[in-house]
């Protein structure tokens, strides 16, 4: 497979193909959406901007209100409250406008399973308006790049989930439009063709394309995203950096593992902190750190006059798991305060 | 897998808005053109359905059947004819509800494309199907003993004829595609609709046997004056007001159930 050449993605081109209605630097920028359906609310007021060319994850729980977020940002929705803009364009006043600028992935693969796989891209390609030789070219050029150039003349209906995923990104991408709405882009995927689809969505963002993309797998935003939203009943519950997140459920975590269980014994004798946990099979001693290097050095000294011998140190960060369960409180193992969660010990 | 490298300097090309819903309707007519080759079942039920009604009533009910003058056979292509145009054409209800249930209608939603340009889409698509069948349909006549007298200009008013309706028909489905709720409901819209309508017509039988209400309603109905201008042209027997008031009714129906569909498809889908 040869490589398609024309890859140097050009600034001016982008700004110039970007068209946006005034200087900003947010892609999306979201200002107090609601939505409801009939008396049931789905969004109860989110504000958030994305930054071009980076990648931002909603993430969060089955009804929290991501799809009905990607729907209304791609106009297939109108808000009851609040603006939306894509570009600076409003998503209910320059409906046209918007719909230039975006590709949209949904959850359920928007393709016509009786076309195959090219037919779909040439078809995509002409209502997006681009020339038959602008078609030509870019459907060979993302067959190539998404691996799907021997299925191509195969109706889609016989194409993996995989394979399908793929070709649904393809095709919203055929209009290279800078930005692009990714609906839960892995769910039943495989963990290799999710490895895949990982690996393509960071190269489109590294070519400058802006994503949002809405996911309820912790390790997948976290992959992904430069920024994450929280969404829980409608409401953003926390918004940052995956780092971010995590420290808002707590400090690292220090892991002391002992060679055998006399050390280990002695060392829950002799170590000095606040409070720790003590893993009897693991022969492991694990705190939460306060005073990072200093501190570490402070008990590994202790245990060295004492004569310990240590097998491993560690630090844990708090997953994104920890972080969404504390925030949404479904977790009755990690919202029950100090004593429960001492109890959990960090796997690796 | 090639490291993938994304262009972002294409742009769209730059039309009046009547080219691009031209193009739009005919990119998306194109696409369910396709589906007639790649689902060869859809065709073969719309061509069939008629042939079984055919041998049916040529070979079992026609002996007891009186059309005066002019032979059963004869009498009964017209109707065999319009029944088909009539229950192919019901298919846009299917097809738009299928279309509408799945993930596509969204992605061409998200596109800036004409509103009208997918339902434009189906009907046409569904004329082509329909005029394939009519012909299966014409051909199969022949076999069992068709002798038309209609010379070119009856031909050519017959396939007309049998355009306008076949739009009409389609038309009035394409609202009951965008009403119905699922699949399985637009399944059965035709047979409810379409089917009375075929029966309490002159399409199997002359309509002097029936009771008077329902005589009435026969007498009136839009298809009966269809299958009698196309029987005239046919086989030659009266013509009288069924010639124009065939085309009025078509085009009747065309003028008003197209700007409903695609008042109903917008209220729909525009959020």
């Amino acid at each position: 497979m040869s490589r398609v050449k024309d890859n140097n993605y050009n600034i001016k081109n982008y700004n110039i193909s970007n068209e946006s209605n005034y200087l900003s630097e947010n892609a999306i920028s979201v200002k107090g959406l609601k939505k409801s359906f009939k008396k049931l609310t789905i969004l109860d007021g989110i504000d958030f901007d994305i930054k071009k060319g980076t990648i931002f994850a909603l993430l969060g729980p089955n009804g929290a209100g991501k799809t009905t977020t990607i729907h209304i940002l791609s106009t297939l929705l109108l808000p009851d409250k609040g603006t939306a803009r894509i570009n600076g364009f409003d998503v209910v006043k320059e409906v046209d406008k918007v719909r230039s600028l975006i590709g949209l992935t949904g959850q359920y693969a928007a393709l016509d399973e009786y076309l195959t796989g090219r037919e779909n891209l040439q078809m995509i390609g002409r209502l997006s308006r681009l020339s038959h030789l602008d078609i030509k070219q870019r459907t060979e050029e993302l067959l190539e790049l998404f691996d799907l150039v021997d299925a191509s003349n195969r109706a889609v209906k016989t194409y993996s989930g995989g394979m399908h995923r793929r070709l649904d990104l393809a095709v919203s991408l055929i209009a290279s439009p800078p930005i692009i709405f990714l609906d839960e882009p892995t769910t039943g995927l495989d963990p290799r063709s999710r490895l895949i689809m990982w690996d393509i969505i960071k190269q489109l963002a590294e070519s400058g394309t802006t994503i949002l993309l809405t996911t309820q797998d912790m390790d997948e935003a976290d992959h992904l995203a430069s920024r994450i939203v929280v969404l829980n009943g409608g409401k953003i519950i926390a918004e940052g950096t995956s780092d971010e997140l995590k420290q808002m459920v707590g400090t690292e975590r220090l892991e002391i593992t002992f060679i055998n269980t006399s050390y280990f014994e002695k060392a829950k004798e002799v170590i000095q902190v606040e409070k720790f946990h003590a893993d009897n099979k693991m022969c492991a001693i694990s705190f939460v750190t306060t005073g990072g290097v200093h501190q570490l050095r402070q008990v590994l000294s202790q245990l060295d006059e004492a004569n310990i011998e240590v097998e491993n140190v560690s630090f844990h960060s708090p997953t994104l798991d920890d972080v969404f369960l504390i925030l949404t409180g479904h977790s009755t193992e990690h919202s029950n305060g100090k004593e429960e969660e001492e109890k959990e010990v960090p796997k690796q | 897998m090639t490291r993938p490298s994304f262009r972002t300097n294409i742009r769209p090309e730059n039309h009046s808005r009547f080219y691009w819903m031209l193009s739009d309707s005919f990119v998306l007519a194109q696409r369910s053109i396709k589906h007639i080759t790649r689902n060869l079942d859809q065709l073969f039920s719309v061509a069939l359905f008629p042939i079984m009604f055919f041998l049916l009533f040529r070979y079992v009910f026609g002996g007891a059947i009186d059309t005066g003058d002019i032979s059963y056979v004869n009498f009964l292509v017209a109707g065999i004819f319009v029944q088909m145009l009539a229950f192919g054409a019901n298919y846009t209800t299917l097809n738009l509800a299928i279309d509408l249930q799945r993930g596509i209608v969204n992605r061409f939603r998200s596109l800036p494309i004409a509103r009208s340009a997918l339902l434009i889409g189906h009907v046409g698509s569904d004329l082509v199907r329909n005029m394939i069948s009519g012909l299966i349909v014409i051909g199969v006549s022949f076999l069992v003993g068709f002798h038309p007298v209609a010379g070119v200009t009856e031909w050519l008013s017959i396939f007309g004829l049998a355009i306008l309706f076949s739009l009409a028909i389609s038309w009035i489905s394409a609202i009951m595609g965008l009403i119905v709720k699922s699949i399985e409901a637009a399944q059965w819209t035709g047979f409810i609709v379409i089917f009375p309508l075929t029966f309490v017509s002159s399409a199997f039988v002359p309509t002097d046997t029936m009771p008077a209400p329902l005589r009435f309603f026969a007498e009136n109905q839009p298809l009966t004056q269809v299958i009698e201008a196309i029987r005239a042209w046919m086989v030659g027997t009266p013509i009288g007001d069924y010639g124009w008031l065939s085309f009025a009714w078509c085009i009747g129906i065309i003028v008003i159930a197209m700007p409903v569909a695609t008042w109903l498809f917008k209220r729909q889908t525009l959020r």
